[in-house]
């Protein structure tokens, strides 16, 4: 009973995501595992025992994307074979998809091959994730307000992630962000061994936290936290002046990042016994942290120092983070942004970037964006002043953007960018790119569903492949 | 010289979840766009009042977790003050949490009642975790005629006696999602459940809080009118959404 079930609920699933595919519905990537687990509640943890080198699973709120991405790129340089799920499907029904495309009709798994699930899981959905697969390692990488109207507070998230570190063996390592107050303190309350990552020294340091910070007391009892370093947000080196709760000591860290606006960065990564010189294609001080992580959790995995390194230096842009694109000869960047802190980062990359900068700010207020916009007022949208030349606002809430643009005084003065509000989002990129002059950069900012719209904009036009082909 | 006006922002580092520097930021240019100066002032934990003349109040909202870490030391150190300040006429805004904190008590989902201030003849109460927050976009109608905005709170807030409330909820939940009452205003005291964040969307909200103060401070000082274009299309935005 259980193997007719089982065939017929993975060959359901296949049929479904091969004719969303031809029909040209999208990628396919969450309707089969919507129908695999509808007819079979199973199906996820029974597809995932069968994986022969078992998984990793790296979940926060910000970089699991591309840090899922520079592991699978890892691993892969050290023989296994990485089982992603992919382009930001992850929940319960994108694993099960992954998986469902993995098996053969009788919902069994190849046993050959060195098969290593490497799953980006969405925060919220972490807890269920962890009842159905029990990862080798688990990366957790940071927790910033996104979304509130649809994880809730941070807090709540932390708690939910406490819980489900208790549920889970000494076989599970955790591999956390030392740096992250919220997510060290998460660390804590699992029974396994735990791996902490974060970076010791960087050319940019602050030592007030952003804005945009998420962390206003002690996560343990509530008292002032002090930072001797911020490196974004409220990731730093800091400790509570109340209870001495202070940042764990890691075993992995980066040491002397230096940034190089767009180009990346250089810095050297410090692995319990060697030490390593990386030259990191990817922008930003996040990106760091992303590879910080990836880094981390390979070694927990057993990976050689030298497969790391060569897994990051070979990174490249995941799936609309900083993605290059060329749209008619002129240079444009594609850069998600979905919440305060990951805003701030993307635009101190523009204005760290040399020569006039172009922006196209497309703001939704879909359910996958959250419905509520007002996190646009906590970024820093100060910072760019001086430093654009355009902005077109763009999306359902562009009127949004634009006025947060004005409240900035960033619109402001003779100097100031030139600037139009096109809701449609073909106009904005006909509009956008026509302000950009040759060596210009463009960077497209969007929320999560803007993203998708300009993605499949910019396929029309024949600038991008659509994301399934990737 | 520049007429200068100095607003106490309370908490700023604690109670500071939903876009509230957006308000503080509207008060400053709104001034700022009329050759006025606004001065902010933080007072956090602990802290005491700067020695300047205060014009005007504000206070952000935040999970509950940091109510009760500020909810002591308002009740114990600044009530007094702050109690002088509302009976002076200062305009003082509160938004979501710390509305709830101004009122007599709050029932959390967890934990012991938080004893508030008492300035709001009202109290809310937490139904639960399980049962639904009032999550969404709201659209309100008042003396000035509409509030637009976003709302995301558990607890549901009950005006007693004859306490007036600040709007009539038109789309969205308000004060308890039942009686249709939105927010809550006592003397120059406005409480709302409204973010958004609420003042960039809601110039005329602004612009009130500015003339009450300027009215307080000085005695011929008239708001001139600014390009509102961009606020009342972003209104009209908001509005769109509330319905879809």
């Amino acid at each position: 009973m259980m193997g007719a079930r089982r065939t017929t609920a993975v060959a359901a699933a296949r049929a479904a995501g091969l004719a969303s595919r031809v029909l040209g519905r999208g990628g396919g990537t969450a309707l089969p595992g919507l129908i695999a687990t509808a007819l079979d509640r199973d199906i996820i943890r029974d597809l995932a025992l069968q994986l022969p080198c078992g998984s990793a699973m790296v979940s926060g709120t910000n970089g699991k994307t591309t840090t899922s991405r520079l592991l699978a790129g890892i691993v892969e340089r050290a023989g296994y074979r990485a089982v992603r799920n992919q382009s930001g499907s992850n929940l319960e029904r994108g694993l099960a998809s992954t998986l469902v495309q993995e098996a053969d009709f009788l919902g069994r798994l190849p046993a050959t091959r060195r098969a290593l699930g490497v799953f980006e899981v969405d925060e919220a959905a972490l807890p269920d994730v962890l009842r159905a697969i029990v990862p080798r390692t688990l990366l957790l990488l940071d927790l910033f307000r996104d979304q509130l109207d649809r994880y809730g507070e941070v807090a709540t998230v932390a708690v939910a992630w406490s819980a489900a570190l208790r549920g889970l063996s000494r076989d599970t390592v955790i591999a956390a962000n030392a740096d992250d107050p919220l997510v060290a303190t998460v660390a804590e309350s699992g029974v396994g061994p735990v791996t902490y990552f974060g970076i010791a020294s960087a050319e940019r340091v602050g030592t007030v936290p952003e804005h945009a910070s998420d962390v206003k007391a002690c996560p343990r009892c509530g008292g002032p936290v002090i930072y001797d370093r911020v490196f974004l947000g409220h990731l730093g080196h800091y400790r509570c002046s109340a209870c001495g709760f202070s940042r764990p000591r890691p075993e992995v860290t980066a040491r002397e990042v230096q940034l190089h606006g767009v180009h990346g960065s250089d810095f050297t990564l410090c692995l319990p016994a060697h030490e390593l010189v990386i030259s990191f294609p990817l922008p930003g001080m996040y990106n760091v942290y992303n590879a910080v992580g990836a880094a981390a959790a390979a070694h927990t995995l057993g990976v050689a120092p030298g497969d790391i390194r060569a897994g990051l230096e070979a990174a490249t842009a995941a799936f609309g983070r900083m993605e290059p694109i060329d749209i008619a000869g002129k240079r444009a960047l594609l850069a998600l942004a979905k919440n305060p802190a990951g805003l701030n980062e993307v635009l101190r990359t523009v204005v760290e970037s040399a020569g006039p900068a172009h922006l196209l700010m497309m703001l939704n207020d879909n359910v996958a964006d959250g419905r509520d916009v007002s996190w646009i007022w906590d970024a820093d949208i100060e910072m760019l002043a001086g430093a654009i030349a355009s902005v077109v606002f763009s999306g359902s809430r562009a009127d949004d953007m634009a006025l947060r643009f004005k409240y900035s005084g960033v619109l402001d003065g003779a100097g100031g960018p030139e600037w139009d509000v096109c809701k449609d989002t073909r106009d904005a990129v006909e509009r956008a790119s026509r302000l950009v002059s040759p060596g210009e950069t463009l960077f497209i900012v969007p929320t999560y569903t803007a993203m998708l719209d300009v993605r499949q904009v910019l396929a029309d036009m024949g600038y991008v492949r659509p994301y399934w082909e990737e | 010289m520049v007429p200068v006006l100095n607003l106490v922002h309370l908490y700023p580092g604690l109670l500071n979840l939903y876009g509230d520097r957006g308000n503080i930021i509207t008060l400053k240019q709104r001034m700022a766009w009329r050759n006025m100066e606004l001065r902010v002032h933080q007072v956090g934990l602990g802290e005491d009042f700067p020695d300047v003349p205060v014009d005007l109040l504000f206070m952000g909202g935040d999970q509950d977790r940091e109510q009760v870490v500020v909810v002591d030391d308002l009740r114990e150190r600044l009530a007094g003050r702050l109690s002088a300040l509302v009976d002076d006429g200062v305009p003082f805004l509160a938004v979501c949490g710390s509305y709830q904190l101004l009122q007599r008590y709050y029932h959390p989902a967890r934990g012991p009642d938080l004893i508030g201030l008492g300035i709001f003849d009202a109290h809310t109460v937490h139904p639960g975790p399980d049962v639904a927050r009032c999550v969404g976009n709201i659209v309100a109608r008042w003396d000035l005629g509409t509030i637009v905005g976003f709302e995301n709170h558990g607890g549901r807030t009950y005006l007693e006696g004859d306490t007036a409330p600040l709007a009539r909820v038109v789309a969205g939940f308000g004060n308890n999602g039942q009686d249709g009452t939105e927010g809550a205003r006592v003397h120059n005291v406005f409480g709302t459940y409204i973010h958004g964040s609420l003042l960039p969307k809601n110039p005329a909200f602004a612009d009130l809080l500015l003339r009450l103060a300027l009215d307080r401070r000085f005695r011929d000082i008239e708001l001139s009118p600014l390009d509102d274009s961009l606020e009342e299309a972003a209104r009209r935005s908001a509005i769109a959404r509330t319905a879809s």
